[in-house]
């Protein structure tokens, strides 16, 4: 049976891991390469990497953090944030990442996510989706730039395009639930993955690990997201997992 | 040295930099002369099964690679690589593969999430391959056609249960195919891996 993933997510700013983690035990805890080994031996599925670097020149140092964390670390990872050409997928790629993952480039030119498809496989594209409960749309609607633009977009019917475009992967973060730490969005998680017959990872409100159970059952996602609560250490990831398993959820130990 | 074979299609970067991880010295060609040197060739490999058997075809690699499993060479086929094994797909009805195995790779039934990508549970038969490796490990798979369970059973060397059985490695003779990624399946990828180069190592090559 294929397991539930467990996905840490480390944001990145010109090449360093911003968001204040609180480790004592690593030598540098600004390093994304020793924390994404970290992570994996703590029992990560795979990383996510949010590059935030606002400026487009030092957009590079995220393709040396792809290329030295696939040299130490033999798990999946998604590089994400502000990629908008081919140009940019193939290197990210071509440094050891496995996925990339688009946001506002994809809403903005659907052409990337065929092309990105048709030339490295849908396995490789996953699309970044940021929803929002529209209360007069009566739907979730689809954010771009970082959450500060409404698109108007229905994330439902966004989710079945780029399904049909041919993304291989949805990483679906709710911004109602983002930052609460009051558990997932379970009725947005489970209305795109009953719209969608390609994996979802869900992401936004993890706060305790009864979240990532409803989730993953009720939710009906492939994969749980977080990012506070591993780099706070509020529980570890293995922890999270042990729990699961007690829950009847299959993961990988 | 083991070569990784070079034809264009996906990304090696993970292979290689598993094999270097180690200790393995790789190189990344399609030249028959460097191919010769190595004792042991891996055939990667992302994309559609089609256009990948018509670049083997064209760059001659189908014949080399014929030759080289006669003379009883090392071979492992990574995902695609292993699906190149097979004769046909679905994914391509008019591609023709290397037809090791007579069977046809075929789609996942509707109602499941294609691809199958995550962590699943591979049940292997007794093999150097697995050595060292737990039954039921969880390794990284990444695919939307699966290989079969196979018609010649005895080649089947580890499967997979994703709504259907099927086949996650064979093996006939040294030619071994994993459907999964051991590069991208953390500690028990990087120990298949070892105990391949490891085989290889002890096999005394002597060169073409």
């Amino acid at each position: 049976m294929l397991a539930r993933r467990i996905v840490p997510c480390l944001d990145v700013k010109e090449g360093r891991v911003v968001k204040g983690i609180k480790f004592v035990d690593l030598k540098d805890a600004g390093d994304p390469v020793g924390l994404a080994e970290f992570y994996n031996k703590e029992g990560a599925d795979e990383l996510v990497f949010l590059d935030i670097t606002a400026s487009h020149e030092k957009r590079e140092t995220m393709v040396e953090v792809a290329r030295r964390t696939a040299r130490e670390v033999f798990i999946p990872f998604t590089v994400g944030g502000g990629i908008g050409t081919i140009e940019e997928i193939r290197n990210i790629l071509k440094a050891g990442a496995d996925k990339i993952s688009l946001n506002t480039a994809a809403v903005e030119n659907t052409d990337l996510i065929r092309e990105g498809a048709r030339i490295f496989g849908s396995q490789c594209i996953v699309i970044a989706i940021d929803a929002r409960w529209n209360e007069q749309m009566k739907d979730w609607e689809v954010y771009t730039h970082g959450g500060r633009k409404g698109t108007g977009i229905s994330a439902l019917t966004w989710a079945s395009r780029v399904e049909s475009f041919g993304a291989g992967e949805i990483l679906l973060t709710s911004m109602d639930a983002d930052g609460g730490r009051d558990g997932y969005d379970i009725p947005l998680t489970r209305a795109i993955c009953e719209k969608v017959s390609i994996p979802v990872i869900a992401s936004g409100g993890a706060g305790k690990m009864e979240d990532f159970a409803h989730v993953l059952t009720e939710g009906k996602a492939d994969a749980a997201l977080a990012a506070s609560v591993f780099h706070y250490r509020h529980f570890s990831i293995r922890e999270v997992k042990e729990y699961l398993k007690e829950q009847g959820v299959e993961v990988r130990l | 040295m083991i070569a990784i074979i070079d034809y264009g299609m996906g990304n090696v970067t993970s292979v290689r930099n598993a094999f270097a991880y180690l200790g393995f010295k790789t190189v990344l060609t399609h030249e028959p002369e460097v191919l010769n040197s190595c004792p042991a060739l891996v055939l990667p490999g992302v994309g559609a099964f089609g256009s990948a058997a018509e670049v083997l075809q064209r760059k001659g690699l189908f014949d080399y690679l014929h030759a080289r499993r006669e003379k009883g060479s090392f071979l492992l086929g990574i995902c695609l690589g292993l699906q190149l094994f097979f004769d046909r797909s679905e994914e391509d009805p008019a591609g023709r593969g290397l037809t090791y195995f007579p069977d046809k790779l075929k789609r996942f039934p509707p109602g499941l999430k294609v691809p199958h990508m995550g962590w699943n549970r591979v049940l292997a038969e007794p093999d150097p391959l697995f050595e060292g490796i737990p039954q039921g490990s969880h390794f990284y798979f990444a695919h939307s056609f699966y290989a079969p369970l196979l018609t010649a059973e005895d080649y089947l060397l580890a499967r997979c249960r994703y709504g259907v059985d099927f086949a996650a490695a064979v093996k006939q003779g040294n030619a071994y195919g994993v459907q999964f990624h051991p590069e991208k399946s953390g500690e028990m990828g990087l120990r298949l891996l070892l105990n391949f180069g490891r085989m290889v190592e002890n096999a005394d090559y002597t060169g073409n």
